[in-house]
């Protein structure tokens, strides 16, 4: 569905992607872990083409979203939910004005149609009661779950998340963890998910992508992804307590 | 999005190619920054629709009458200096009855235009910058265009507007206010009556005068949203990024509403 052909991205001098070739499957939900500063979020930004690469091209289905312009990339871009890494909400809207945006703009739904639908989401983030407040207001994971709610508002056939859990309590990420889930189960959302969290990567993902110095060192799913000979990716488990004897045993 | 996507200065260590390169990319920046003015001027529709209006009065408001005290005040001296400068010079041929000309022409032709836009340069376009700017570093942009909300139309089509109508005004309030000033100069230091100095004044301002400071006027305007806007929505990485991008928008208005100013005078008067 989503596929990197041999895409390199420099900033000036900078390699950050360094000829990378991955496919992502409809239907999926494909994580991707790696260090600080690897260039995940570079990776998700060439997706919709926020980002364009220095060479390669990137694929969404047939149309190559790294060249496209125009109506052509606003329809591709119309398929996707994207939860940035910050949030990226508007300073001066409140919550439910943020994520009633996409609503508002685009469709021609009733003012009491989008305040249900708004009320709806936030109550899937857990947000139901923070609806009036200013983004300044909150916390840094609350913005980031009112920043999923507009990701996921106008029913996305794609949602990329960068990073959806890190800055949240344990409680709260499996919650949102679930939600992922959900929506891939129920709705089949094809999901991408940027993460440094993994119980959560192995817990939900169905492949697991692991970048490091700008190159893609293992695609696997979990099991096989737990059990990896990479150096890198085993100082990255150890990390983090996972050993080869690791179940999924938290229920999502 | 193509006019804001960061330009990519490719590395190297020849000298001559990275000069080549630091020109190529200055003309690139220049003909961008000018696609993105005429692409926020062409939105001008959207000031009208219920959704757009809230937005722009807000910048009218803000570049309108926040900047008003401190224009009054600088307007107020550029005025007072004026009349005691020309008014201690024209004293010495027993003149000073004409110091009313002299301001009203410098404030109509130049000072007028030209204070309130470094004053809006400062006041306004460093915080337009500054805002926008942190927009882009923080993704809000990004997350626009993912909305298929056109940054341009949403956030500078208001703010060039608010500037091309509210510069202008300013300037001419500036040139009252100035007026005013050298009155005050002229009736307590060089014992010019009130009624003389306005009378010589008025006597000597132009139509011409008034219309071409508010052509000045205009232009100041989209050089100073122009600038700050695309600085902003080209800010690179971090708080660094958005220092950066406040600092070089208030530079490059300054500079660019000085020469731009001195061509469209000699445009306007030569010989
Ligand atoms: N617009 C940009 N201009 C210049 N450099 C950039 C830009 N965006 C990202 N980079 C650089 O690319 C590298 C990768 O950044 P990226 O944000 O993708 O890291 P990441 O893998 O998401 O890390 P983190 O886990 O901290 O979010 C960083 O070194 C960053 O400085
Ligand atoms: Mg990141």
């Amino acid at each position: 569905m989503i596929k990197f052909e041999n895409v390199v991205k420099r900033f000036g001098r900078r390699t950050v992607l360094d000829d990378i070739s991955f496919e992502v499957v409809k239907g999926e939900v494909f994580v991707i872990v790696g260090p600080s500063g690897t260039g995940k979020s570079v990776a998700l930004k060439h997706m919709v083409r926020l980002l364009s690469p220095t060479s390669g091209t990137v694929w969404l289905n047939d149309v190559a979203v790294s060249r496209a312009d125009g109506l052509e990339l606003q329809q591709a871009r119309e398929q996707f939910g994207y939860l940035f890494q910050g949030g990226a909400l508007l300073g001066w809207m409140t919550v439910a004005e943020n994520v009633a945006l996409p609503l508002e703009e685009k469709t021609a739904m009733s003012q009491e149609e989008i305040a249900r639908r708004v009320a709806e989401v936030l109550e899937m983030v857990g947000l139901e009661d923070d609806g009036d407040k200013l983004p300044s207001e909150i916390s840094g994971g609350m913005q980031k779950r009112a920043g999923l709610a507009r990701a996921i508002v106008c029913n996305p056939d794609i949602v990329l998340y960068d990073e959806p859990t890190s800055g949240l309590d344990p409680v709260t990420s499996r919650t949102i963890d679930r939600l992922i889930k959900h929506l891939n189960t129920t709705l089949g959302v094809t999901s991408i998910v940027v993460t440094h969290d993994l119980h959560s990567a192995l817990s939900i993902g169905h492949r697991i992508a692991m970048l490091h110095g700008g190159k893609v060192i293992e695609i696997a799913p979990p099991e096989e992804f737990i059990k990896s000979t990479h150096p890198e990716v085993i100082q990255f488990l150890e990390a983090q307590f996972i050993t080869k004897t690791w179940r999924k045993d938290i229920n999502v | 999005m193509i006019t804001r996507d960061p330009i990519d200065v490719p590395y190297t260590t020849n000298p001559l190619l990275s000069l080549w390169y630091t020109v190529a990319v200055g003309a690139q920046d220049v003909g961008r920054a000018t696609l993105l003015i005429v692409q926020s001027l062409a939105g001008v529709r959207r000031l009208f629709s219920k959704r757009g209006r809230p937005a722009f009065v807000e910048q009218l408001y803000t570049v309108g009458i926040a900047s008003l005290p401190l224009i009054t005040i600088v307007a107020l001296f550029i005025g007072m200096i004026l009349a005691l400068q020309t008014g201690l010079e024209l004293r010495r041929f027993n003149q000073e009855i004409f110091i009313g000309s002299a301001v009203m022409v410098s404030m109509l032709r130049e000072m007028g235009p030209l204070m309130s836009a470094l004053i809006l340069t400062a006041c306004v376009g460093s915080a337009m910058a500054a805002q926008i700017g942190t927009m882009t570093v923080n993704d809000e942009i990004a997350a626009l265009e993912m909305l298929a909300i056109d940054p341009v139309r949403f956030l500078m089509t208001p703010r060039i507007w608010a500037l091309v109508i509210m510069t202008p005004l300013l300037s001419f309030y500036t040139c009252v206010v100035g007026v005013i000033g050298g009155g005050v100069v002229g009736y307590t230091q060089l014992n010019i009556q009130w009624v003389q100095y306005f009378d010589i004044a008025i006597d000597f301002a132009r139509e011409r005068d008034l219309y071409v400071g508010l052509l000045k006027a205009v232009i100041y305007g989209i050089v100073i949203a122009g600038v700050a806007c695309y600085e902003g929505f080209t800010a690179a990485q971090g708080a660094v990024g958005v220092g950066r991008a406040t600092r070089s928008s208030v530079v490059k208005s300054f500079l660019l509403i000085l020469i731009l100013g001195y061509f469209v005078t000699r445009g306007f008067y030569n010989g």
